[in-house]
């Protein structure tokens, strides 16, 4: 319907927005700011949604509503665990499938970047494991591990294991030949080269590794727990979603989104304190 | 008394890969050059005529084509901290501070913690730096940088000690009060010296002995005694000692012998 009179002020546009542009470059609004308005209007627009009932209740509570269903998740829980408990056993799966991750992926990283053999054996496997979605090998592992806590951690750490295995053997491959070979000059052994010069250069890439691994590692995790778990955020949501209470889904929903930047935002936190080199060079 | 010894030396690289199948390139024919402990060689050719890969060939990080390479008669085995090398972008490790990159090479022997900090401080207070220990290497300018390099490669306790342009990256006031201060520190060490550089005045002022290497293929030219730099140690100005006309008459003699090498090379 506006299209003819878009059409019609075409050549006009140019001026007007780079007049327009002028005053704004020199006191930008900021980004922080934009955003914010942006949620405060998806929440209010929710609130307008489900307050004049343009939606059944039952698919779209209102805000209010949803707060309240996070409240008692806190105080009394759901399907016989807290919030808390919910998210304590989720949180011991992924950080249990990183420790394991960490322990299997950096060494084998270490062989691929530094022995033509460790490369040979180990690239098909990372290659074949890299692109499959999780969730397909899911049932492979609960029939090897069986239905427990293994076969779900298990499944997280194969999830992690790529991202961790890449980045370390990418910033094992990266390290300066000037820094490898004062070592050398300086009279290190191969042994001492690898532990002296070349690991230290290759944490800035691992840690990025390691956060990258967080994020796949919870997208696992909720999917896991979807499917398989009787405790968890995951199982939470699925269980609250088979009785329609939808309040409880979309606050578990909710508390899934803010721990996942909560991780990420530690995991940033970490690599500046460990590593405020990596800045620098 | 320790000699470093090239005798007959040639290097080719091999092809690089995916270049057309290029020939291998002869970079250095036929080097005969020696260093002993109380001598600065200094070496001066333009770039891409192989100085760095000769340096290379001393620390041990290439392996000659043929001819060989020994330390008072010996072939060197790979890299080794008898022969130090101190590299033109310093080369230092980012996540140490200045204290634990000098203290490296007593980590690297065993070396307990204490003890190797305490040696790396005593260092540190040889190279005029005595409170920058616990400075990031990002925190030091390139004059500090260089002195923590230096000071690290003393560490090694070296027979050598290979310098690859470890000025070169420097301003030209810090230039100069970093060359009197090399030449200070290697006669205090008693290391033998090699010293490549393309500054014709800088191989003069430091040189015990300048050599001169030309391009395509690298070969040792020309060859000439500097007394030069024991004025310098002797605490004369370098600015007095350039202005000298025996140094001006040298420095005009190396540039035309440079300069005619390349003449040749852009004649045929
Ligand atoms: N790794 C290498 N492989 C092949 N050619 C090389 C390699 N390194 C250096 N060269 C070539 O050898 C020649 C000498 O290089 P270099 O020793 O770095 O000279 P300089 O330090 O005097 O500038 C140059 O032509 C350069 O292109
Ligand atoms: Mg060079």
């Amino acid at each position: 319907m506006t299209l003819s009179t878009d059409i019609e002020a075409l050549p006009q546009p140019v001026e007007t927005t780079t007049e327009a542009a002028l005053p704004r470059a020199s006191r930008p609004v900021p980004i922080a700011v934009i955003s914010t308005i942006t949620v405060v209007a998806i929440i209010g627009l929710w609130g307008l949604a489900s307050a004049y009932a343009l939606v059944s209740p039952v698919f779209l509570p209102s805000p209010r509503q949803v707060v309240i269903a996070l409240y008692n998740l806190v105080v009394t829980g759901f399907v016989d665990s807290t919030l808390a408990e919910h998210v304590g056993a989720s949180l011991y799966r992924i950080f249990g499938a990183l420790i394991a991750s960490i322990l299997i992926g950096i060494p084998a990283g270490i062989a691929i970047g530094t022995s033509r053999v460790g490369r040979g054996i180990l690239d098909p496997i990372v290659e074949f494991l890299r692109p499959l979605p999780p969730l397909a090998y899911l049932p492979l592992v609960i029939i090897w591990v069986g239905i427990g806590e293994a076969s779900k951690i298990t499944v997280i750490a194969l999830s992690m294991l790529p991202s961790i295995i890449l980045s370390t053997s990418a910033g094992v491959r990266g390290v300066s030949k000037d820094h490898v070979n004062a070592a050398r000059s300086l009279g290190a052994s191969k042994r001492q080269v690898l532990t002296e010069v070349v690991l230290p250069s290759a944490v800035p890439s691992i840690l990025t590794g390691i956060r990258i691994a967080l994020g796949a590692g919870w997208t696992t995790l909720v999917a896991a727990e979807l499917v398989a778990a009787t405790s968890g955020i995951g199982f939470m949501i699925q269980s609250a979603a088979q009785f329609l209470v939808t309040d409880i889904v979309i606050a578990g929903i909710i508390v899934i989104a803010l721990i996942a930047i909560l991780l990420e935002f530690i995991a940033r936190l970490i690599e500046r304190r460990l590593v405020p080199w990596a800045s620098h060079r | 008394m320790s000699i470093l010894t090239f005798r007959n030396v040639s290097l080719r690289y091999p092809p690089r890969a995916g270049r057309g199948g290029a020939a291998e390139k002869l970079v250095l024919d036929g080097i005969n050059l020696q260093v002993a402990s109380d001598e600065l060689v200094a070496i001066i050719g333009r770039s891409g005529s192989g100085k760095t890969s000769l340096l290379n060939l001393a620390a041990g990080f290439l392996e000659p084509t043929s001819g060989s390479i020994t330390v008072d008669g010996v072939p060197i085995k790979g890299p080794n901290a008898d022969r130090a090398v101190v590299f033109q972008d310093d080369a230092l490790y980012p996540w140490l501070d200045a204290r634990d990159n000098i203290a490296l090479p007593f980590k690297l022997k065993g070396v307990p913690l204490a003890e190797r900090r305490e040696k790396a401080q005593q260092l540190l207070e040889r190279v005029g730096l005595a409170d920058a220990g616990d400075r990031r290497i990002w925190e030091l300018s390139g004059g500090m940088r260089q002195r923590v390099g230096i000071a690290r490669a003393l560490a090694a306790e070296p027979r050598f000690l290979l310098l690859d342009e470890p000025l070169g990256a420097l301003d030209a006031l810090t230039r100069t009060r970093m060359q009197a201060f090399l030449l200070r520190i290697k006669a205090e060490s008693g290391a033998g010296a090699l010293l490549i550089t393309h500054s014709i005045e800088e191989a003069l002022l430091l040189g015990t002995r300048v050599v001169v290497l030309s391009p395509n293929p690298g070969r040792l030219t020309a060859e000439i005694e500097a007394g030069f730099n024991a004025e310098v140690l002797n605490g004369t100005p370098v600015a007095t000692v350039k202005a000298s006309p025996l140094f001006k008459r040298m420095h005009a003699g190396l540039n035309g012998l440079i300069q005619s090498t390349t003449d040749e090379e852009l004649a045929a």
